[in-house]
């Protein structure tokens, strides 16, 4: 499920982060995917997230936080989602 | 159980086993309350001490134990934490004292008493906590089981967030642990992942930093515990007090009296509440009748402002705290 939903962000002339789209995805499921992306990184290695406003906004974040991970960047998108940028931890 | 067609020395011996247990009878015990009557004659429900609804696995052992020998094999877990255990012949009260006693345990209490406080898990280990409920809970049970009232029933409870699971506005004395954030607008960095966070909607951005309406917090630290950076600080920690609370045959929702109570003061207040109510409470009323009858702003002046704590006395610093359902009669005080 991890590999299906890591993609290469081809956008924003930032080829190397991956992105997990989580938009329709419910918790903990959401978390449970980053979770399993950002261990495939190194610490300092970043991922961009998708997520969907009200509980996955609530909750992966702060998940995110207590595992020791940082939330770079959040950009709100045109489909009401937003997009995290999460910087591995230890 | 009865041993059919005992021969004469094993029914005199029986008997002589039940009179001895009859001698140890201690009444004093009985009508402490811990043993419920059931409506089988002879029979009791005997109810275990468990503040905030922790045992230990060897305290379980004993009360299965207890359940096998003396009871049908079956405990009943109550809504206020406790295990009790159905169909003990009163003949057994000593033998299931003991038994207690092996492993530091006692019954609980009934009646016009300081009943065995309830808690949540707090923030021992559950994300949301904001306050040590369970360590609380062990101590104002340790200072005040059993404490009589002269009145009527005194319950306790504490509850770790603005969630309530352990429902504060229902008991006599009830404390939920809150926070107050600031922000380090230095630090922030406009992300607006606390925005997102709350869910009462206290935080606006303005001018890309997120600005608290303090008539809508909660004071539940979630924005707190979002932020990346730490930018949101706790500015502030303690107790909500609620009192007058009861559920049963005519509910009522408590009063939020004062917040950011200390660990300290939280005994301070059960101390002066409890005061409060032997002295003017009538008859079986509890609490919140007394409370009703004299007014709100009496309590508050004669049981809470003398202890110094920041009390809450309007109804708009109240409203943060509750949605004014239309269940419970919030009558002016």
């Amino acid at each position: 499920m991890t590999a299906r939903r890591l993609e290469q962000n081809a956008s924003a002339g930032v080829p190397e982060v991956p992105l997990v789209d989580c938009r329709g995805v419910a918790c903990p499921t959401n978390f449970v995917l980053v979770k399993l992306a950002l261990e495939e990184l190194d610490p300092g290695g970043v991922l961009d997230v998708l997520l969907d406003e009200g509980q996955p906004m609530r909750n992966v974040p702060r998940s995110v936080k207590e595992d020791g991970h940082r939330v770079v960047t959040v950009e709100p998108q045109e489909d009401g989602s937003f997009r995290l940028r999460i910087r591995c931890g230890a | 159980m009865a041993v059919e067609e005992a021969t004469p020395l094993e029914g005199l011996k029986a008997e002589l086993r039940k009179e001895s247990r009859r001698a140890h009878l201690n009444f004093a015990d009985l009508k402490s309350g811990g043993y419920i009557k059931q409506t089988q004659k002879d029979l009791f429900t005997v109810r275990l001490r468990c503040p905030g609804g922790r045992v230990t696995t060897e305290q379980m052992r004993v009360a299965s134990e207890i359940a096998e020998r003396y009871g049908r094999g079956t405990v009943h877990l109550t809504v206020r934490q406790s295990i009790e255990v159905p169909y003990v012949h009163h003949a057994d009260f000593p033998a299931v004292q003991e038994m207690l006693k092996g492993v530091d345990w006692s019954i609980a209490t009934c009646g016009p008493r300081v009943r065995v406080p309830t808690a949540c898990a707090g923030c021992e280990y559950n994300p949301n906590g904001l306050g040590d409920t369970q360590g609380l809970c062990r101590e104002v049970d340790r200072r005040f089981f059993g404490t009589p009232t002269g009145h009527h029933k005194f319950k306790i409870s504490f509850s770790g967030c603005p969630i309530d699971c352990f429902r504060t506005r229902e008991m006599d004395l009830g404390f939920q642990a809150m926070v107050g954030p600031r922000l380090d607008e230095a630090a922030c960095n406009g992300c607006t992942l606390c925005v997102q966070a709350c869910e009462d909607k206290a935080l606006v951005m303005q001018a890309k930093l997120p600005v608290r309406d303090d008539s809508k917090c909660n004071n539940c630290g979630d924005c707190i515990k979002v932020c990346p950076i730490d930018a949101m600080l706790p500015r502030q920690r303690g107790w909500l007090v609620r009192v007058g609370g009861r559920h049963g045959k005519h509910p009522l929702f408590a009063y939020e009296v004062a917040r950011y109570v200390s660990d300290e003061q939280v005994f301070v207040l059960i101390e002066r509440a409890l005061a409060w109510y032997r002295e003017n409470a009538e008859g079986r009323e509890r609490l919140g009748a007394a409370i009703q009858r004299l007014g709100l702003n009496r309590f508050i002046d004669e049981a809470i402002r003398p202890t110094g704590v920041e009390v809450i006395d309007n109804e708009a610093d109240r409203r943060p705290y509750w949605t004014g359902g239309n269940f419970y009669d919030r009558a002016a005080a």
